[in-house]
C-alpha cells in the first residue's frame, strides 16, 4: 500500500538550517547535512531545503550544503529556493539533488516548469505555491504569493495549480502562508481543494503542531505528503514517534526498521 | 568489484553513481559501445520518458548490452531501465524495448493518482536473489506513471490499484521498478546483491 509521506524541510538562510514564524522571525537550529542526516535515519521519507533568502536577495542556492547532505542521503532529496533558469537547476542535480522546487520563477516564467522537466522528467519538478486565504471568500479564490510571501499575484492558487500539472509539474508543495508558523494545524480546506484539483501529488505545507494535525491534512486535507521543519528540530517530535502515533490512526505509513 | 552504469541523458545519474560508490565499487559512467562490451556488470538507471531509451539504439548501445547480455553478464534496469527489457512501452508505441520478456508495460488504470510517488511495499518471492536479505514488505520508493506487468520473471510485486512488477529477475537480467538508491537501506541492499550475485 502506498503510504504517505513525511518530509522534513529544512529551510535553510546562509548556511544554516533556521525556520522562521510567517516567515518574519528567524531562530537559527543547525547545520542542513547533519539535520538532513538526523532525520533520514529517524524515518524522514523525504528531505527538503528550501534556501529561504534567495529570491528576495538574490541569492544562489548552497550548492556546498547540497553536495554534503547527498553524499549521505539515499532517501529522496529536493532543493528549492532562487532557482531561475534549467542551467540553475543543472547546479543543483549536479550537487545531488532528486528534485528541484521552484516557485517565484514558475510565476514570472510559467515555460520553466517544462523547460526543466524535459531535461530532467516531470519527477524531477516540484512547484511550491504559497497561498493565503482571502478574508470572506471562497476556499478557491485563495491567492498566491511570491518572493517569500511579500508578493501578491493576483493568481488564485487552485487553478495555478492546475496550470502547473498541465505544463507538466510532477509534485505541488502547497504552503499556507496563514497556518505556517503557528503549529495550530495544517490548511486542511485549502490542501483539498488544491488535491482534488490536480492529479499529481500535493505536498501539504504549513501549520504542523502535533500529530493530529498530520492525521487531518492526510484524511480532510486528502494530501499524499506532508511537510514540517521546526516541529522536529527542537525535539517536539521526531519522524519516528511521529508515524508511530500516525500509524495507531489507521494512515499508512514507513515505519524505519 | 567494477560496475558499468549507462549514461543516455535521460534523468539524473548522480544518486545511482553515489549509492554504488557508497557502497565501494568502482563505476565507470559511459555512453559508449566499447566500454559495455568490456563490463563486468551493468546497470541501465533511468527515471523520465521511455523514449528516452532511443539513445540507445542510436548511439550502438542496445546492440552492445542485447551481446552482454547473451553472454551471461549481469544487468539491473532501474525504472525505466526494467520497462525497457520488454518489447515496448505505450507510453512511446513507436519504440520497440529490448524484448528479453515478451509483455509490454501500460500505464496505470484510472482510479487512483498517477504518477504513483512514494514509498510502497514489496511482496518478495522468498527465493530472489536480488531482493536477498530484505524482509517482505519492506518499503521502496516509486516515481513513475507506467507498470511493467506480473509475469514467471516477476521478484516482487507492489500494488497501487493494480498488481504490478516491482522487481525482476531472470537468469543474469535483473530488473527494479522502484529506486534502490532512494529506498533507503533496503536500497541499498538491492544494489549490494546485484554487485556480488554471482552468475555462475
Amino acid at each position: 500500500m502506498l503510504t504517505k509521506r513525511i518530509i522534513a524541510c529544512l529551510d535553510v538562510r546562509n548556511g544554516r538550517v533556521v525556520k522562521g514564524i510567517q516567515f518574519v522571525d528567524i531562530i537559527d537550529a543547525g547545520d542542513p547535512a547533519e539535520l538532513a542526516a538526523r532525520h533520514a535515519s529517524a524515518g524522514a521519507d523525504e528531505i527538503v531545503f528550501l534556501d529561504i533568502t534567495a529570491t528576495h536577495e538574490g541569492r544562489g542556492t548552497l550548492l556546498d550544503a547540497v553536495r554534503r547532505a547527498a553524499q549521505q542521503l539515499f532517501v529522496p532529496f529536493t532543493v528549492g529556493g532562487g532557482i531561475r533558469t534549467p542551467d540553475e537547476a543543472a547546479a543543483i542535480f549536479d550537487a545531488g539533488a532528486d528534485k528541484i522546487s521552484i516557485n517565484s520563477a514558475a510565476l514570472a516564467r510559467p515555460e520553466l516548469i517544462g523547460d526543466i522537466g524535459s531535461r530532467f522528467g516531470a519527477q524531477a519538478v516540484v512547484v511550491a505555491i504559497d497561498a493565503r486565504r482571502i478574508p470572506d471568500r471562497s476556499i478557491t479564490e485563495a491567492e498566491v504569493f511570491v518572493s517569500g510571501g511579500r508578493t501578491p499575484t493576483g493568481r488564485r492558487a487552485v487553478e495555478w495549480a492546475r496550470e502547473t500539472e498541465s505544463r507538466g509539474a510532477g509534485e505541488i508543495l502547497l504552503t499556507s502562508m496563514d497556518a505556517d508558523g503557528t503549529r495550530a494545524g495544517f490548511d486542511c480546506d485549502l490542501t483539498a481543494a488544491v488535491s482534488e484539483a490536480v492529479q499529481i501529488p500535493v505536498i501539504a505545507s504549513g501549520g504542523a503542531g502535533n500529530a493530529q494535525h498530520f492525521t487531518q491534512v492526510f484524511l480532510e486535507g486528502k494530501a499524499d505528503a506532508a511537510l514540517a521543519a521546526s516541529i522536529f528540530h527542537f525535539g517536539i517530535h521526531d519522524v519516528r514517534a511521529l508515524k508511530e502515533e500516525l500509524r495507531r490512526d489507521g494512515i499508512p505509513v514507513r515505519l524505519p526498521c | 568489484m567494477r560496475v558499468t552504469v549507462i549514461d543516455y541523458k535521460a534523468g539524473n545519474l548522480t544518486s545511482v553513481v553515489k549509492a554504488l560508490r557508497h557502497l565501494g565499487t568502482e563505476v565507470v559512467v559511459t555512453e559508449s559501445p566499447e566500454d559495455v562490451a568490456a563490463a563486468e556488470r551493468i546497470i541501465l538507471p533511468g527515471v523520465g520518458h521511455f523514449a528516452a531509451t532511443r539513445f540507445l539504439e542510436e548511439h550502438g548501445l542496445k546492440a552492445a548490452i542485447k551481446n552482454q547480455i547473451n553472454v551471461g553478464v549481469p544487468f539491473l534496469g532501474i525504472c525505466v531501465g526494467l520497462q525497457w527489457l520488454f518489447a515496448g512501452s505505450t507510453e512511446a508505441p513507436g519504440v520497440p524495448g529490448l524484448a528479453v520478456f515478451p509483455e509490454f508495460c501500460n500505464r496505470f488504470a484510472a482510479g487512483d493518482k498517477v504518477p504513483h510517488v512514494g514509498w510502497n511495499s514489496l511482496s518478495i518471492r522468498p527465493e530472489s536473489k536480488l531482493l536477498a536479505g530484505i524482509r517482505n514488505d519492506s518499503f521502496a520508493y516509486f516515481t513513475h506513471s507506467y507498470r511493467a506487468p506480473v509475469t514467471n520473471v516477476t521478484a516482487a510485486v507492489t500494488d497501487y490499484g493494480e498488481r504490478f512488477a516491482a522487481a525482476l529477475e531472470h537468469d543474469n537480467v535483473m530488473g527494479v521498478q522502484f529506486h534502490p538508491e532512494k529506498s533507503g537501506e533496503a536500497g541499498l541492499r538491492v544494489l549490494r546483491n546485484f554487485l556480488e550475485w554471482d552468475p555462475c
